[in-house]
């Protein structure tokens, strides 16, 4: 008899669940459309920072330098065409950020330039100040602020694509390996796919090794998409390019191997597939909202930080944002990894105890 | 069947679940080359019995040997030569049927063309079709391909024809009829005697984990009727499938 070979067997696996995987629609809305979607939005609202609405006081002249440089710094959208009467409204709301009226002197080639600020956006007030005060010399508006836009430039610019773009991947990566895992492993059970694998000689490890090369091989691709795109489209930093970009796809295969131990306990636990969506929540919203995926966690309260430090995809996030934005190397994320390491070891060793076949 | 061999041994099989005795004390033998049936009612014990065989179960006592390999040391030289469909089983999701052959030659370490397997079912026009969209004889017509990928010497079917219309019932059984001309020994379980009356070499009832009987079907009609038995109808010279399949016709619908 011709010897058995395991290896085979769990290639034509891997093979067959990729194929799976790219032709299931959740699959690819999860990991890339999803990501992708909010490093769009994220990327056109803080492409340039922040934005300053200014509101043209009605019957302000509109055909000066004043407002063509203003709008073309790309920070500040001037609003046109709205009644005194709406104007005050928004302005009252920090709607608008503050009203800007500009008159040809009488008599004279020089304009007469009227700021209002609002009380309710005094933040952007103080940049637009600095910004009118950098491209217009004003003797009424150069007072007090000049030295303020000097001190704020320091070092390498930090853009919201930066931050967003590794707790996306990150999002990413923890949705493909819990919501993808569970499913998967939950339907071949529940269709008797696995027993009738198991009427042939494969071995068990072979279909659980077959499908997370599938599922990593997977995730990468994504990964790398999300990474090229933010990089071309976004201006998404790699410090060291290439070699940045292998150290993220190492520290997302760390991920995505720990994120797949969280779905295989979710298919021994769920009795049904509709039993996978709340499950798999449970896991993956806290860590959505809580790992640093939108904001820093020293944004949140320090009661709630603890909390954030818990989770594993806080330590993944924050190692990829130290090797793209800060372009260290594997090793100096060594505790990331082996927080990372430590869930790892955890989750399997629940996921052994709980994980069914039948 | 000259030579009766025995393929398969079962010796005084026990499968108990926590507070059910599901098979008590089976004993049969599957000839070579013959095509073994197994009947019985729904719980009676076919299917639990067949997936011991198959290895895909754990027997709770007795002995079964499988062309020389116990059941209970050499699972994975029986997976090896043996073809098994099972009972409502499904396949791996959003694969096209050449896809889905390609991976069970993977997972039996075969080397077969997947195209020339589907022509074996006469599937060949659903290479690129997904199981879900077969018919229901497609499917079975489909399942039993993949148990021949490994050019088995047994294949296990449970009810294969059920829920299949009489067209299509018919075509399966001539598949199977051809399988066993081909050289393999075939375990079918059903719970339609006409089939089984057509089809099997011998049959096995199979009666709250029990045999209770075990011959060819000829020989169990005439001991019935010998022991006096008549029906109480006047039996006709042909019956309302034979008028089903005359007035809608032979071919395939599918």
């Amino acid at each position: 008899m011709k010897k058995y070979n395991n290896i085979k067997a769990t290639l034509a696996l891997a093979k067959a669940s990729f194929r799976s995987i790219m032709r299931s629609p959740s699959a690819v809305v999860f990991t890339l459309a999803f990501p992708l979607i909010f490093i769009l939005v994220f990327g056109f609202l803080g492409g340039g920072g922040t934005h300053i609405d200014v509101g043209v006081t009605p019957g302000s002249d509109v055909n000066n330098p004043v407002m063509g440089m203003l709008e073309k710094t790309g920070m500040i959208r001037l609003v046109k065409d709205k009644s005194k009467a709406d104007f005050d409204k928004l302005l009252e709301k920090g709607n608008v950020d503050a009203m800007i009226d500009v008159h040809r002197k009488v008599n004279s080639a020089a304009y007469s330039v009227n700021v209002v600020y609002t009380s309710a956006s005094r933040d952007k007030g103080g940049i637009l100040k600095s910004v009118l005060n950098n491209i217009f010399y004003d003797k009424t508006l150069k007072p007090t602020v000049a030295e303020i836009k000097e001190s704020t430039i320091t070092g390498r610019e930090y853009k919201t694509i930066d931050f967003i773009l590794p707790g996306q991947l990150g999002f990413s990566l923890l949705s493909t390996g819990v919501f993808g895992t569970a499913f998967v492993f939950l339907s071949l059970r529940q269709t008797l796919v696995i027993k009738r694998f198991f009427a042939t000689p494969v071995r068990r490890s072979s279909i659980v090794i077959g499908e997370g090369i599938a599922r990593i091989g997977f995730a990468l691709i994504g990964a790398l998409f999300i990474i090229l795109i933010g990089h071309f489209f976004f201006g998404f930093t790699l410090v060291h390019g290439a070699a940045t970009v292998v150290n993220m796809l190492i520290l997302a295969t760390m991920g995505v191997i720990v994120f797949m131990g969280f779905g295989f306990i979710i298919s021994g636990i769920a009795k049904n597939e509709s039993m996978v969506p709340p499950i798999s929540n449970i896991i993956t919203l806290p860590q959505f909202l809580l790992s640093g995926t939108f904001f820093s966690i020293e944004a949140f309260p320090s009661w709630l930080q603890p909390i954030s430090r818990a989770l594993p995809l806080t330590y993944l996030n924050d190692a990829m944002r130290k090797v793209a934005f800060e372009g260290v190397g594997l090793w100096d994320v060594k505790f990331q990894i082996m927080i990372l390491l430590l869930w790892g070891i955890g989750i399997y060793a629940v996921a052994v105890k709980v994980f069914k076949w039948e | 069947m000259e030579t009766k061999k025995a393929i398969i041994s079962v010796n005084n099989l026990v499968k108990k679940y926590d507070d059910f005795v599901a098979v008590q004390g089976l004993s049969f033998e599957v000839y070579e080359n013959e095509i073994f049936g197994l009947l019985g009612p729904n719980g009676a014990g076919k299917t639990t019995t067949l997936e011991i065989i198959e290895t895909l179960r754990d027997k709770t006592s007795g002995e079964i040997i499988v062309d020389g390999f116990s059941v209970d040391k050499q699972a994975q030289d029986i997976k090896q030569i043996i073809g098994v469909q099972l009972q409502a089983a499904g396949y791996y999701p959003n694969l096209n049927l050449i896809e889905l052959i390609e991976l069970f030659a993977g997972l039996y370490g075969a080397n077969i063309k997947p195209m020339e397997m589907l022509e074996k079912v006469n599937l060949q026009d659903k290479a690129k079709a997904k199981y879900k969209a077969l018919s229901g004889g497609q499917k079975q017509r489909f399942s039993i391909a993949t148990t021949l990928i490994n050019q088995p010497k047994i294949i296990f079917l449970d009810e294969p024809t059920t829920g299949l219309d009489p067209q299509a019932r018919r075509n399966l059984w001539d598949l199977i009829i051809e399988i066993r001309n081909a050289g393999t020994t075939v375990v079918i379980t059903t719970h339609y005697m006409d089939e089984a009356e057509q089809l099997c070499d011998r049959v096995a009832f199979v009666e709250r984990g029990q045999i209770i009987a075990l011959d060819t079907p000829d020989n169990l009609i005439d001991q019935l009727v010998s022991s006096g038995f008549e029906r109480k109808k006047e039996v006709k010279k042909a019956n309302l499938e034979d008028v089903f399949i005359n007035l809608t016709g032979q071919e395939w619908r599918e």
